[in-house]
């Protein structure tokens, strides 16, 4: 890296630099680390100041049925949105990067369109969708919603490592009489697999997150985590509504730091296998 | 077929014959008459998620250009006879501007904030000598792994009477009746502060990242102050990503629902609250489209002025992080 020559003047802005972006990370994470406190607290009340250490509000939180049924309505549509999504952007990735075709970009902008229309409208237009062809609104319209939600960003996930493959290695294997199915199995994807792994992570967990579009969206009856903890918030914030806050983001930043060790410990262990085949 | 040709030679010079070379090589084992990198493959490829687009988000977006135009009958009940007024009300009725203003100040506000303290963190990251870089960035994307509600109610801990700052203010006897910071304008956009400044960083350091350093030892050996190479080497070429920062803020920042939901009073209501309202609590669907409509156009006007002077890549290389 280059070293810059610092005057007195650098060296000071340098400083104040360093003390804004503490200052930011500190911003960022005390409410985060202010609820998770709470969760703990003995307090009937939600707040401050913390009077001694409990477990109470997790154990009430596993006889809440309300919030046991939006955490498993969740979880299954995260998950299906995380390999619908994940499937449906590879092949997007894949003709975007090695392809030239009419209509290219257009297409892309297209894809990457759900993520910046503003949630409401995109809540809305799908409302409207329904309304207008009659149908009920379903559990499937949900799902349909989070698919396209999650589609931008795993597409700009899995393009961004698809430009990093050379396409010799693909043709390598056609010219040799591959089926472009054996090819891509084979080859392509092997080689994409850190980023299919980060994709299907990022839409399971925008999936498990969405909360503005899942109001509008979710069937009368139905709640998903996040609209299940606005309604509880209705009466006030409480322990309980902290604890569940805290499990929640066990679940959704512990799965991809878990899910990125053991993805980096299978890559180091399998280049050893490797080595060791080699010598 | 003869293998032994050079097809997949790398670093041929004549890189665009390659292709159409190596389409006469491969065509065994293919599809017969299909090239190798035939436009109906791609077409094959994207059908399913270009079927998806058009009937989720497009389509949607059509019908509610039509439906701004229906007559609202009572509550969710409208006909279809055509008329003009649901755009009439939204154009003469002071209460739609009223919200359209705030809602295009908060958003402004928002950005320009996010701009102004993102700025430091983004220089910072770029520039540090520390080690442990990869560390202060992974605290950037965490947040986004954080349910957006939990870090909005979160700043309740933070504000409300029974939250950090006024308990301790309160136990330090400098104030006797807990300050009413939560359910105000400020503590909507501190909320939303909080969620779009890890937009802002990552959109700023990606910017930073494409800046050739040696440019700024190049000043600097030429008798640059640091000040002087930052203004002008540093800054000015980091003003993409800024751009990109910005208008990703104020959209966001724009057509958020949840957050003045849950940190703001009534009279701190956005567009979308409205929107939000309209369609749900007055069921009234025609005026629910047209205010949608509404959002989207200016919010589209407002992302269509930056592509125009940015190219979409940079929003690309902001949202893949």
């Amino acid at each position: 890296m280059t070293t810059y020559r610092h005057d007195r003047e650098g060296r000071w802005a340098w400083r104040l630099t360093g003390a804004i972006t503490l200052l930011v990370y500190v911003f960022l994470f005390a409410p985060i680390v202010a609820t998770i406190a709470l969760s703990f607290n003995a307090s009937m009340f939600g707040g401050f100041p913390l009077t001694g250490f409990s477990l109470q509000w997790y154990a009430k939180l596993l006889t809440n049925q309300p919030v046991l049924d939006a955490f498993r309505t969740s979880m299954w549509i995260a998950l299906v949105t995380a390999a619908v999504t994940t499937a449906l952007g590879v092949m997007v990735a894949f003709a975007l990067v090695r392809f030239q075709f009419p209509g290219k970009q257009a297409f892309g902008t297209l894809v990457i369109l759900p993520a910046l229309v503003p949630e409401t409208i995109l809540g809305v237009g799908l409302l409207v969708l329904i309304k207008a062809a009659s149908q009920p609104r379903t559990i499937w319209l949900l799902l349909m919603g989070h698919i396209m939600l999650a589609l931008p960003y795993v597409v700009l996930v899995v393009q961004a490592r698809m430009i990093g493959i050379s396409r010799t290695y693909e043709e390598a294997a056609l010219s040799l009489g591959a089926p472009r199915v054996s090819a891509f199995r084979e080859i392509t994807l092997p080689l994409l697999i850190p980023a299919v792994a980060a994709a299907v992570l990022l839409a399971f967990t925008i999936s498990f997150d969405n909360t503005s579009a899942s109001l509008f969206w979710r069937p009368a009856g139905v709640e998903t985590m996040p609209t299940q903890i606005l309604s509880m918030l209705k009466i006030s914030i409480s322990p309980e509504v902290n604890a569940l806050g805290t499990v929640m983001i066990l679940v959704t930043v512990g799965i991809p730091l878990v899910g990125g060790l053991i993805l980096q410990s299978l890559t180091r262990l399998r280049k050893r296998v490797v080595e060791k085949g080699n010598a | 077929m003869d293998i032994g040709a050079p097809i997949a030679q790398s670093g041929n010079p004549t890189g665009v014959d390659r292709g159409s070379k190596l389409d006469d090589k491969i065509r065994i084992g293919m599809t017969k008459g299909w090239k190798l990198y035939d436009s109906r493959l791609a077409w094959a490829l994207i059908a399913p998620t270009l079927l998806l687009l058009v009937v989720f988000l497009l389509l949607p977006i059509l019908i509610m250009a039509v439906y701004t135009f229906f007559t609202f009958v009572t509550a969710g009940v409208e006909s279809s006879a055509l008329t003009l007024d649901n755009w009439n009300e939204f154009l003469t009725d002071s209460y739609y501007h009223g919200f359209l203003f705030k809602t295009v100040r908060v958003g402004a506000i928002t950005a320009i904030i996010c701009a102004l303290l993102g700025y430091f963190p983004a220089y910072f990251i770029w520039a540090t000598k520390f080690r442990h870089k990869w560390l202060l960035l992974l605290l950037l994307i965490v947040p986004f792994w954080i349910s957006f509600t939990i870090r909005t109610f979160s700043w309740i801990n933070i504000l409300g009477e029974q939250g950090v700052i006024n308990v301790a203010l309160i136990r330090l006897g400098l104030i006797s009746e807990p300050l009413p910071m939560l359910y105000t304008e400020g503590a909507v956009i501190m909320g939303l502060l909080h969620f779009l400044l890890p937009y802002m960083i990552l959109n700023v350091y990606v910017s930073l990242e494409g800046i050739d350093r040696t440019l700024i030892s190049a000043a600097q050996s030429m008798g640059c102050t640091s000040a002087q190479a930052f203004r002008e080497v540093t800054l000015p070429l980091s003003l993409p990503g800024l751009a990109a920062g910005l208008l990703l803020c104020f959209v966001l920042a724009a057509g958020s629902y949840v957050t003045p939901q849950l940190l703001g009073s009534g009279r701190d209501a956005l567009f979308g609250n409205l929107i939000y309202d309209t369609i749900m609590s007055q069921l009234n669907w025609p005026m629910g489209a047209t205010l949608s409509i509404v959002l989207f156009v200016l919010l589209g006007c407002v992302a269509a002025t930056y592509t125009r002077y940015m190219g979409m890549s940079q929003i690309m290389k902001g949202l893949g992080g």
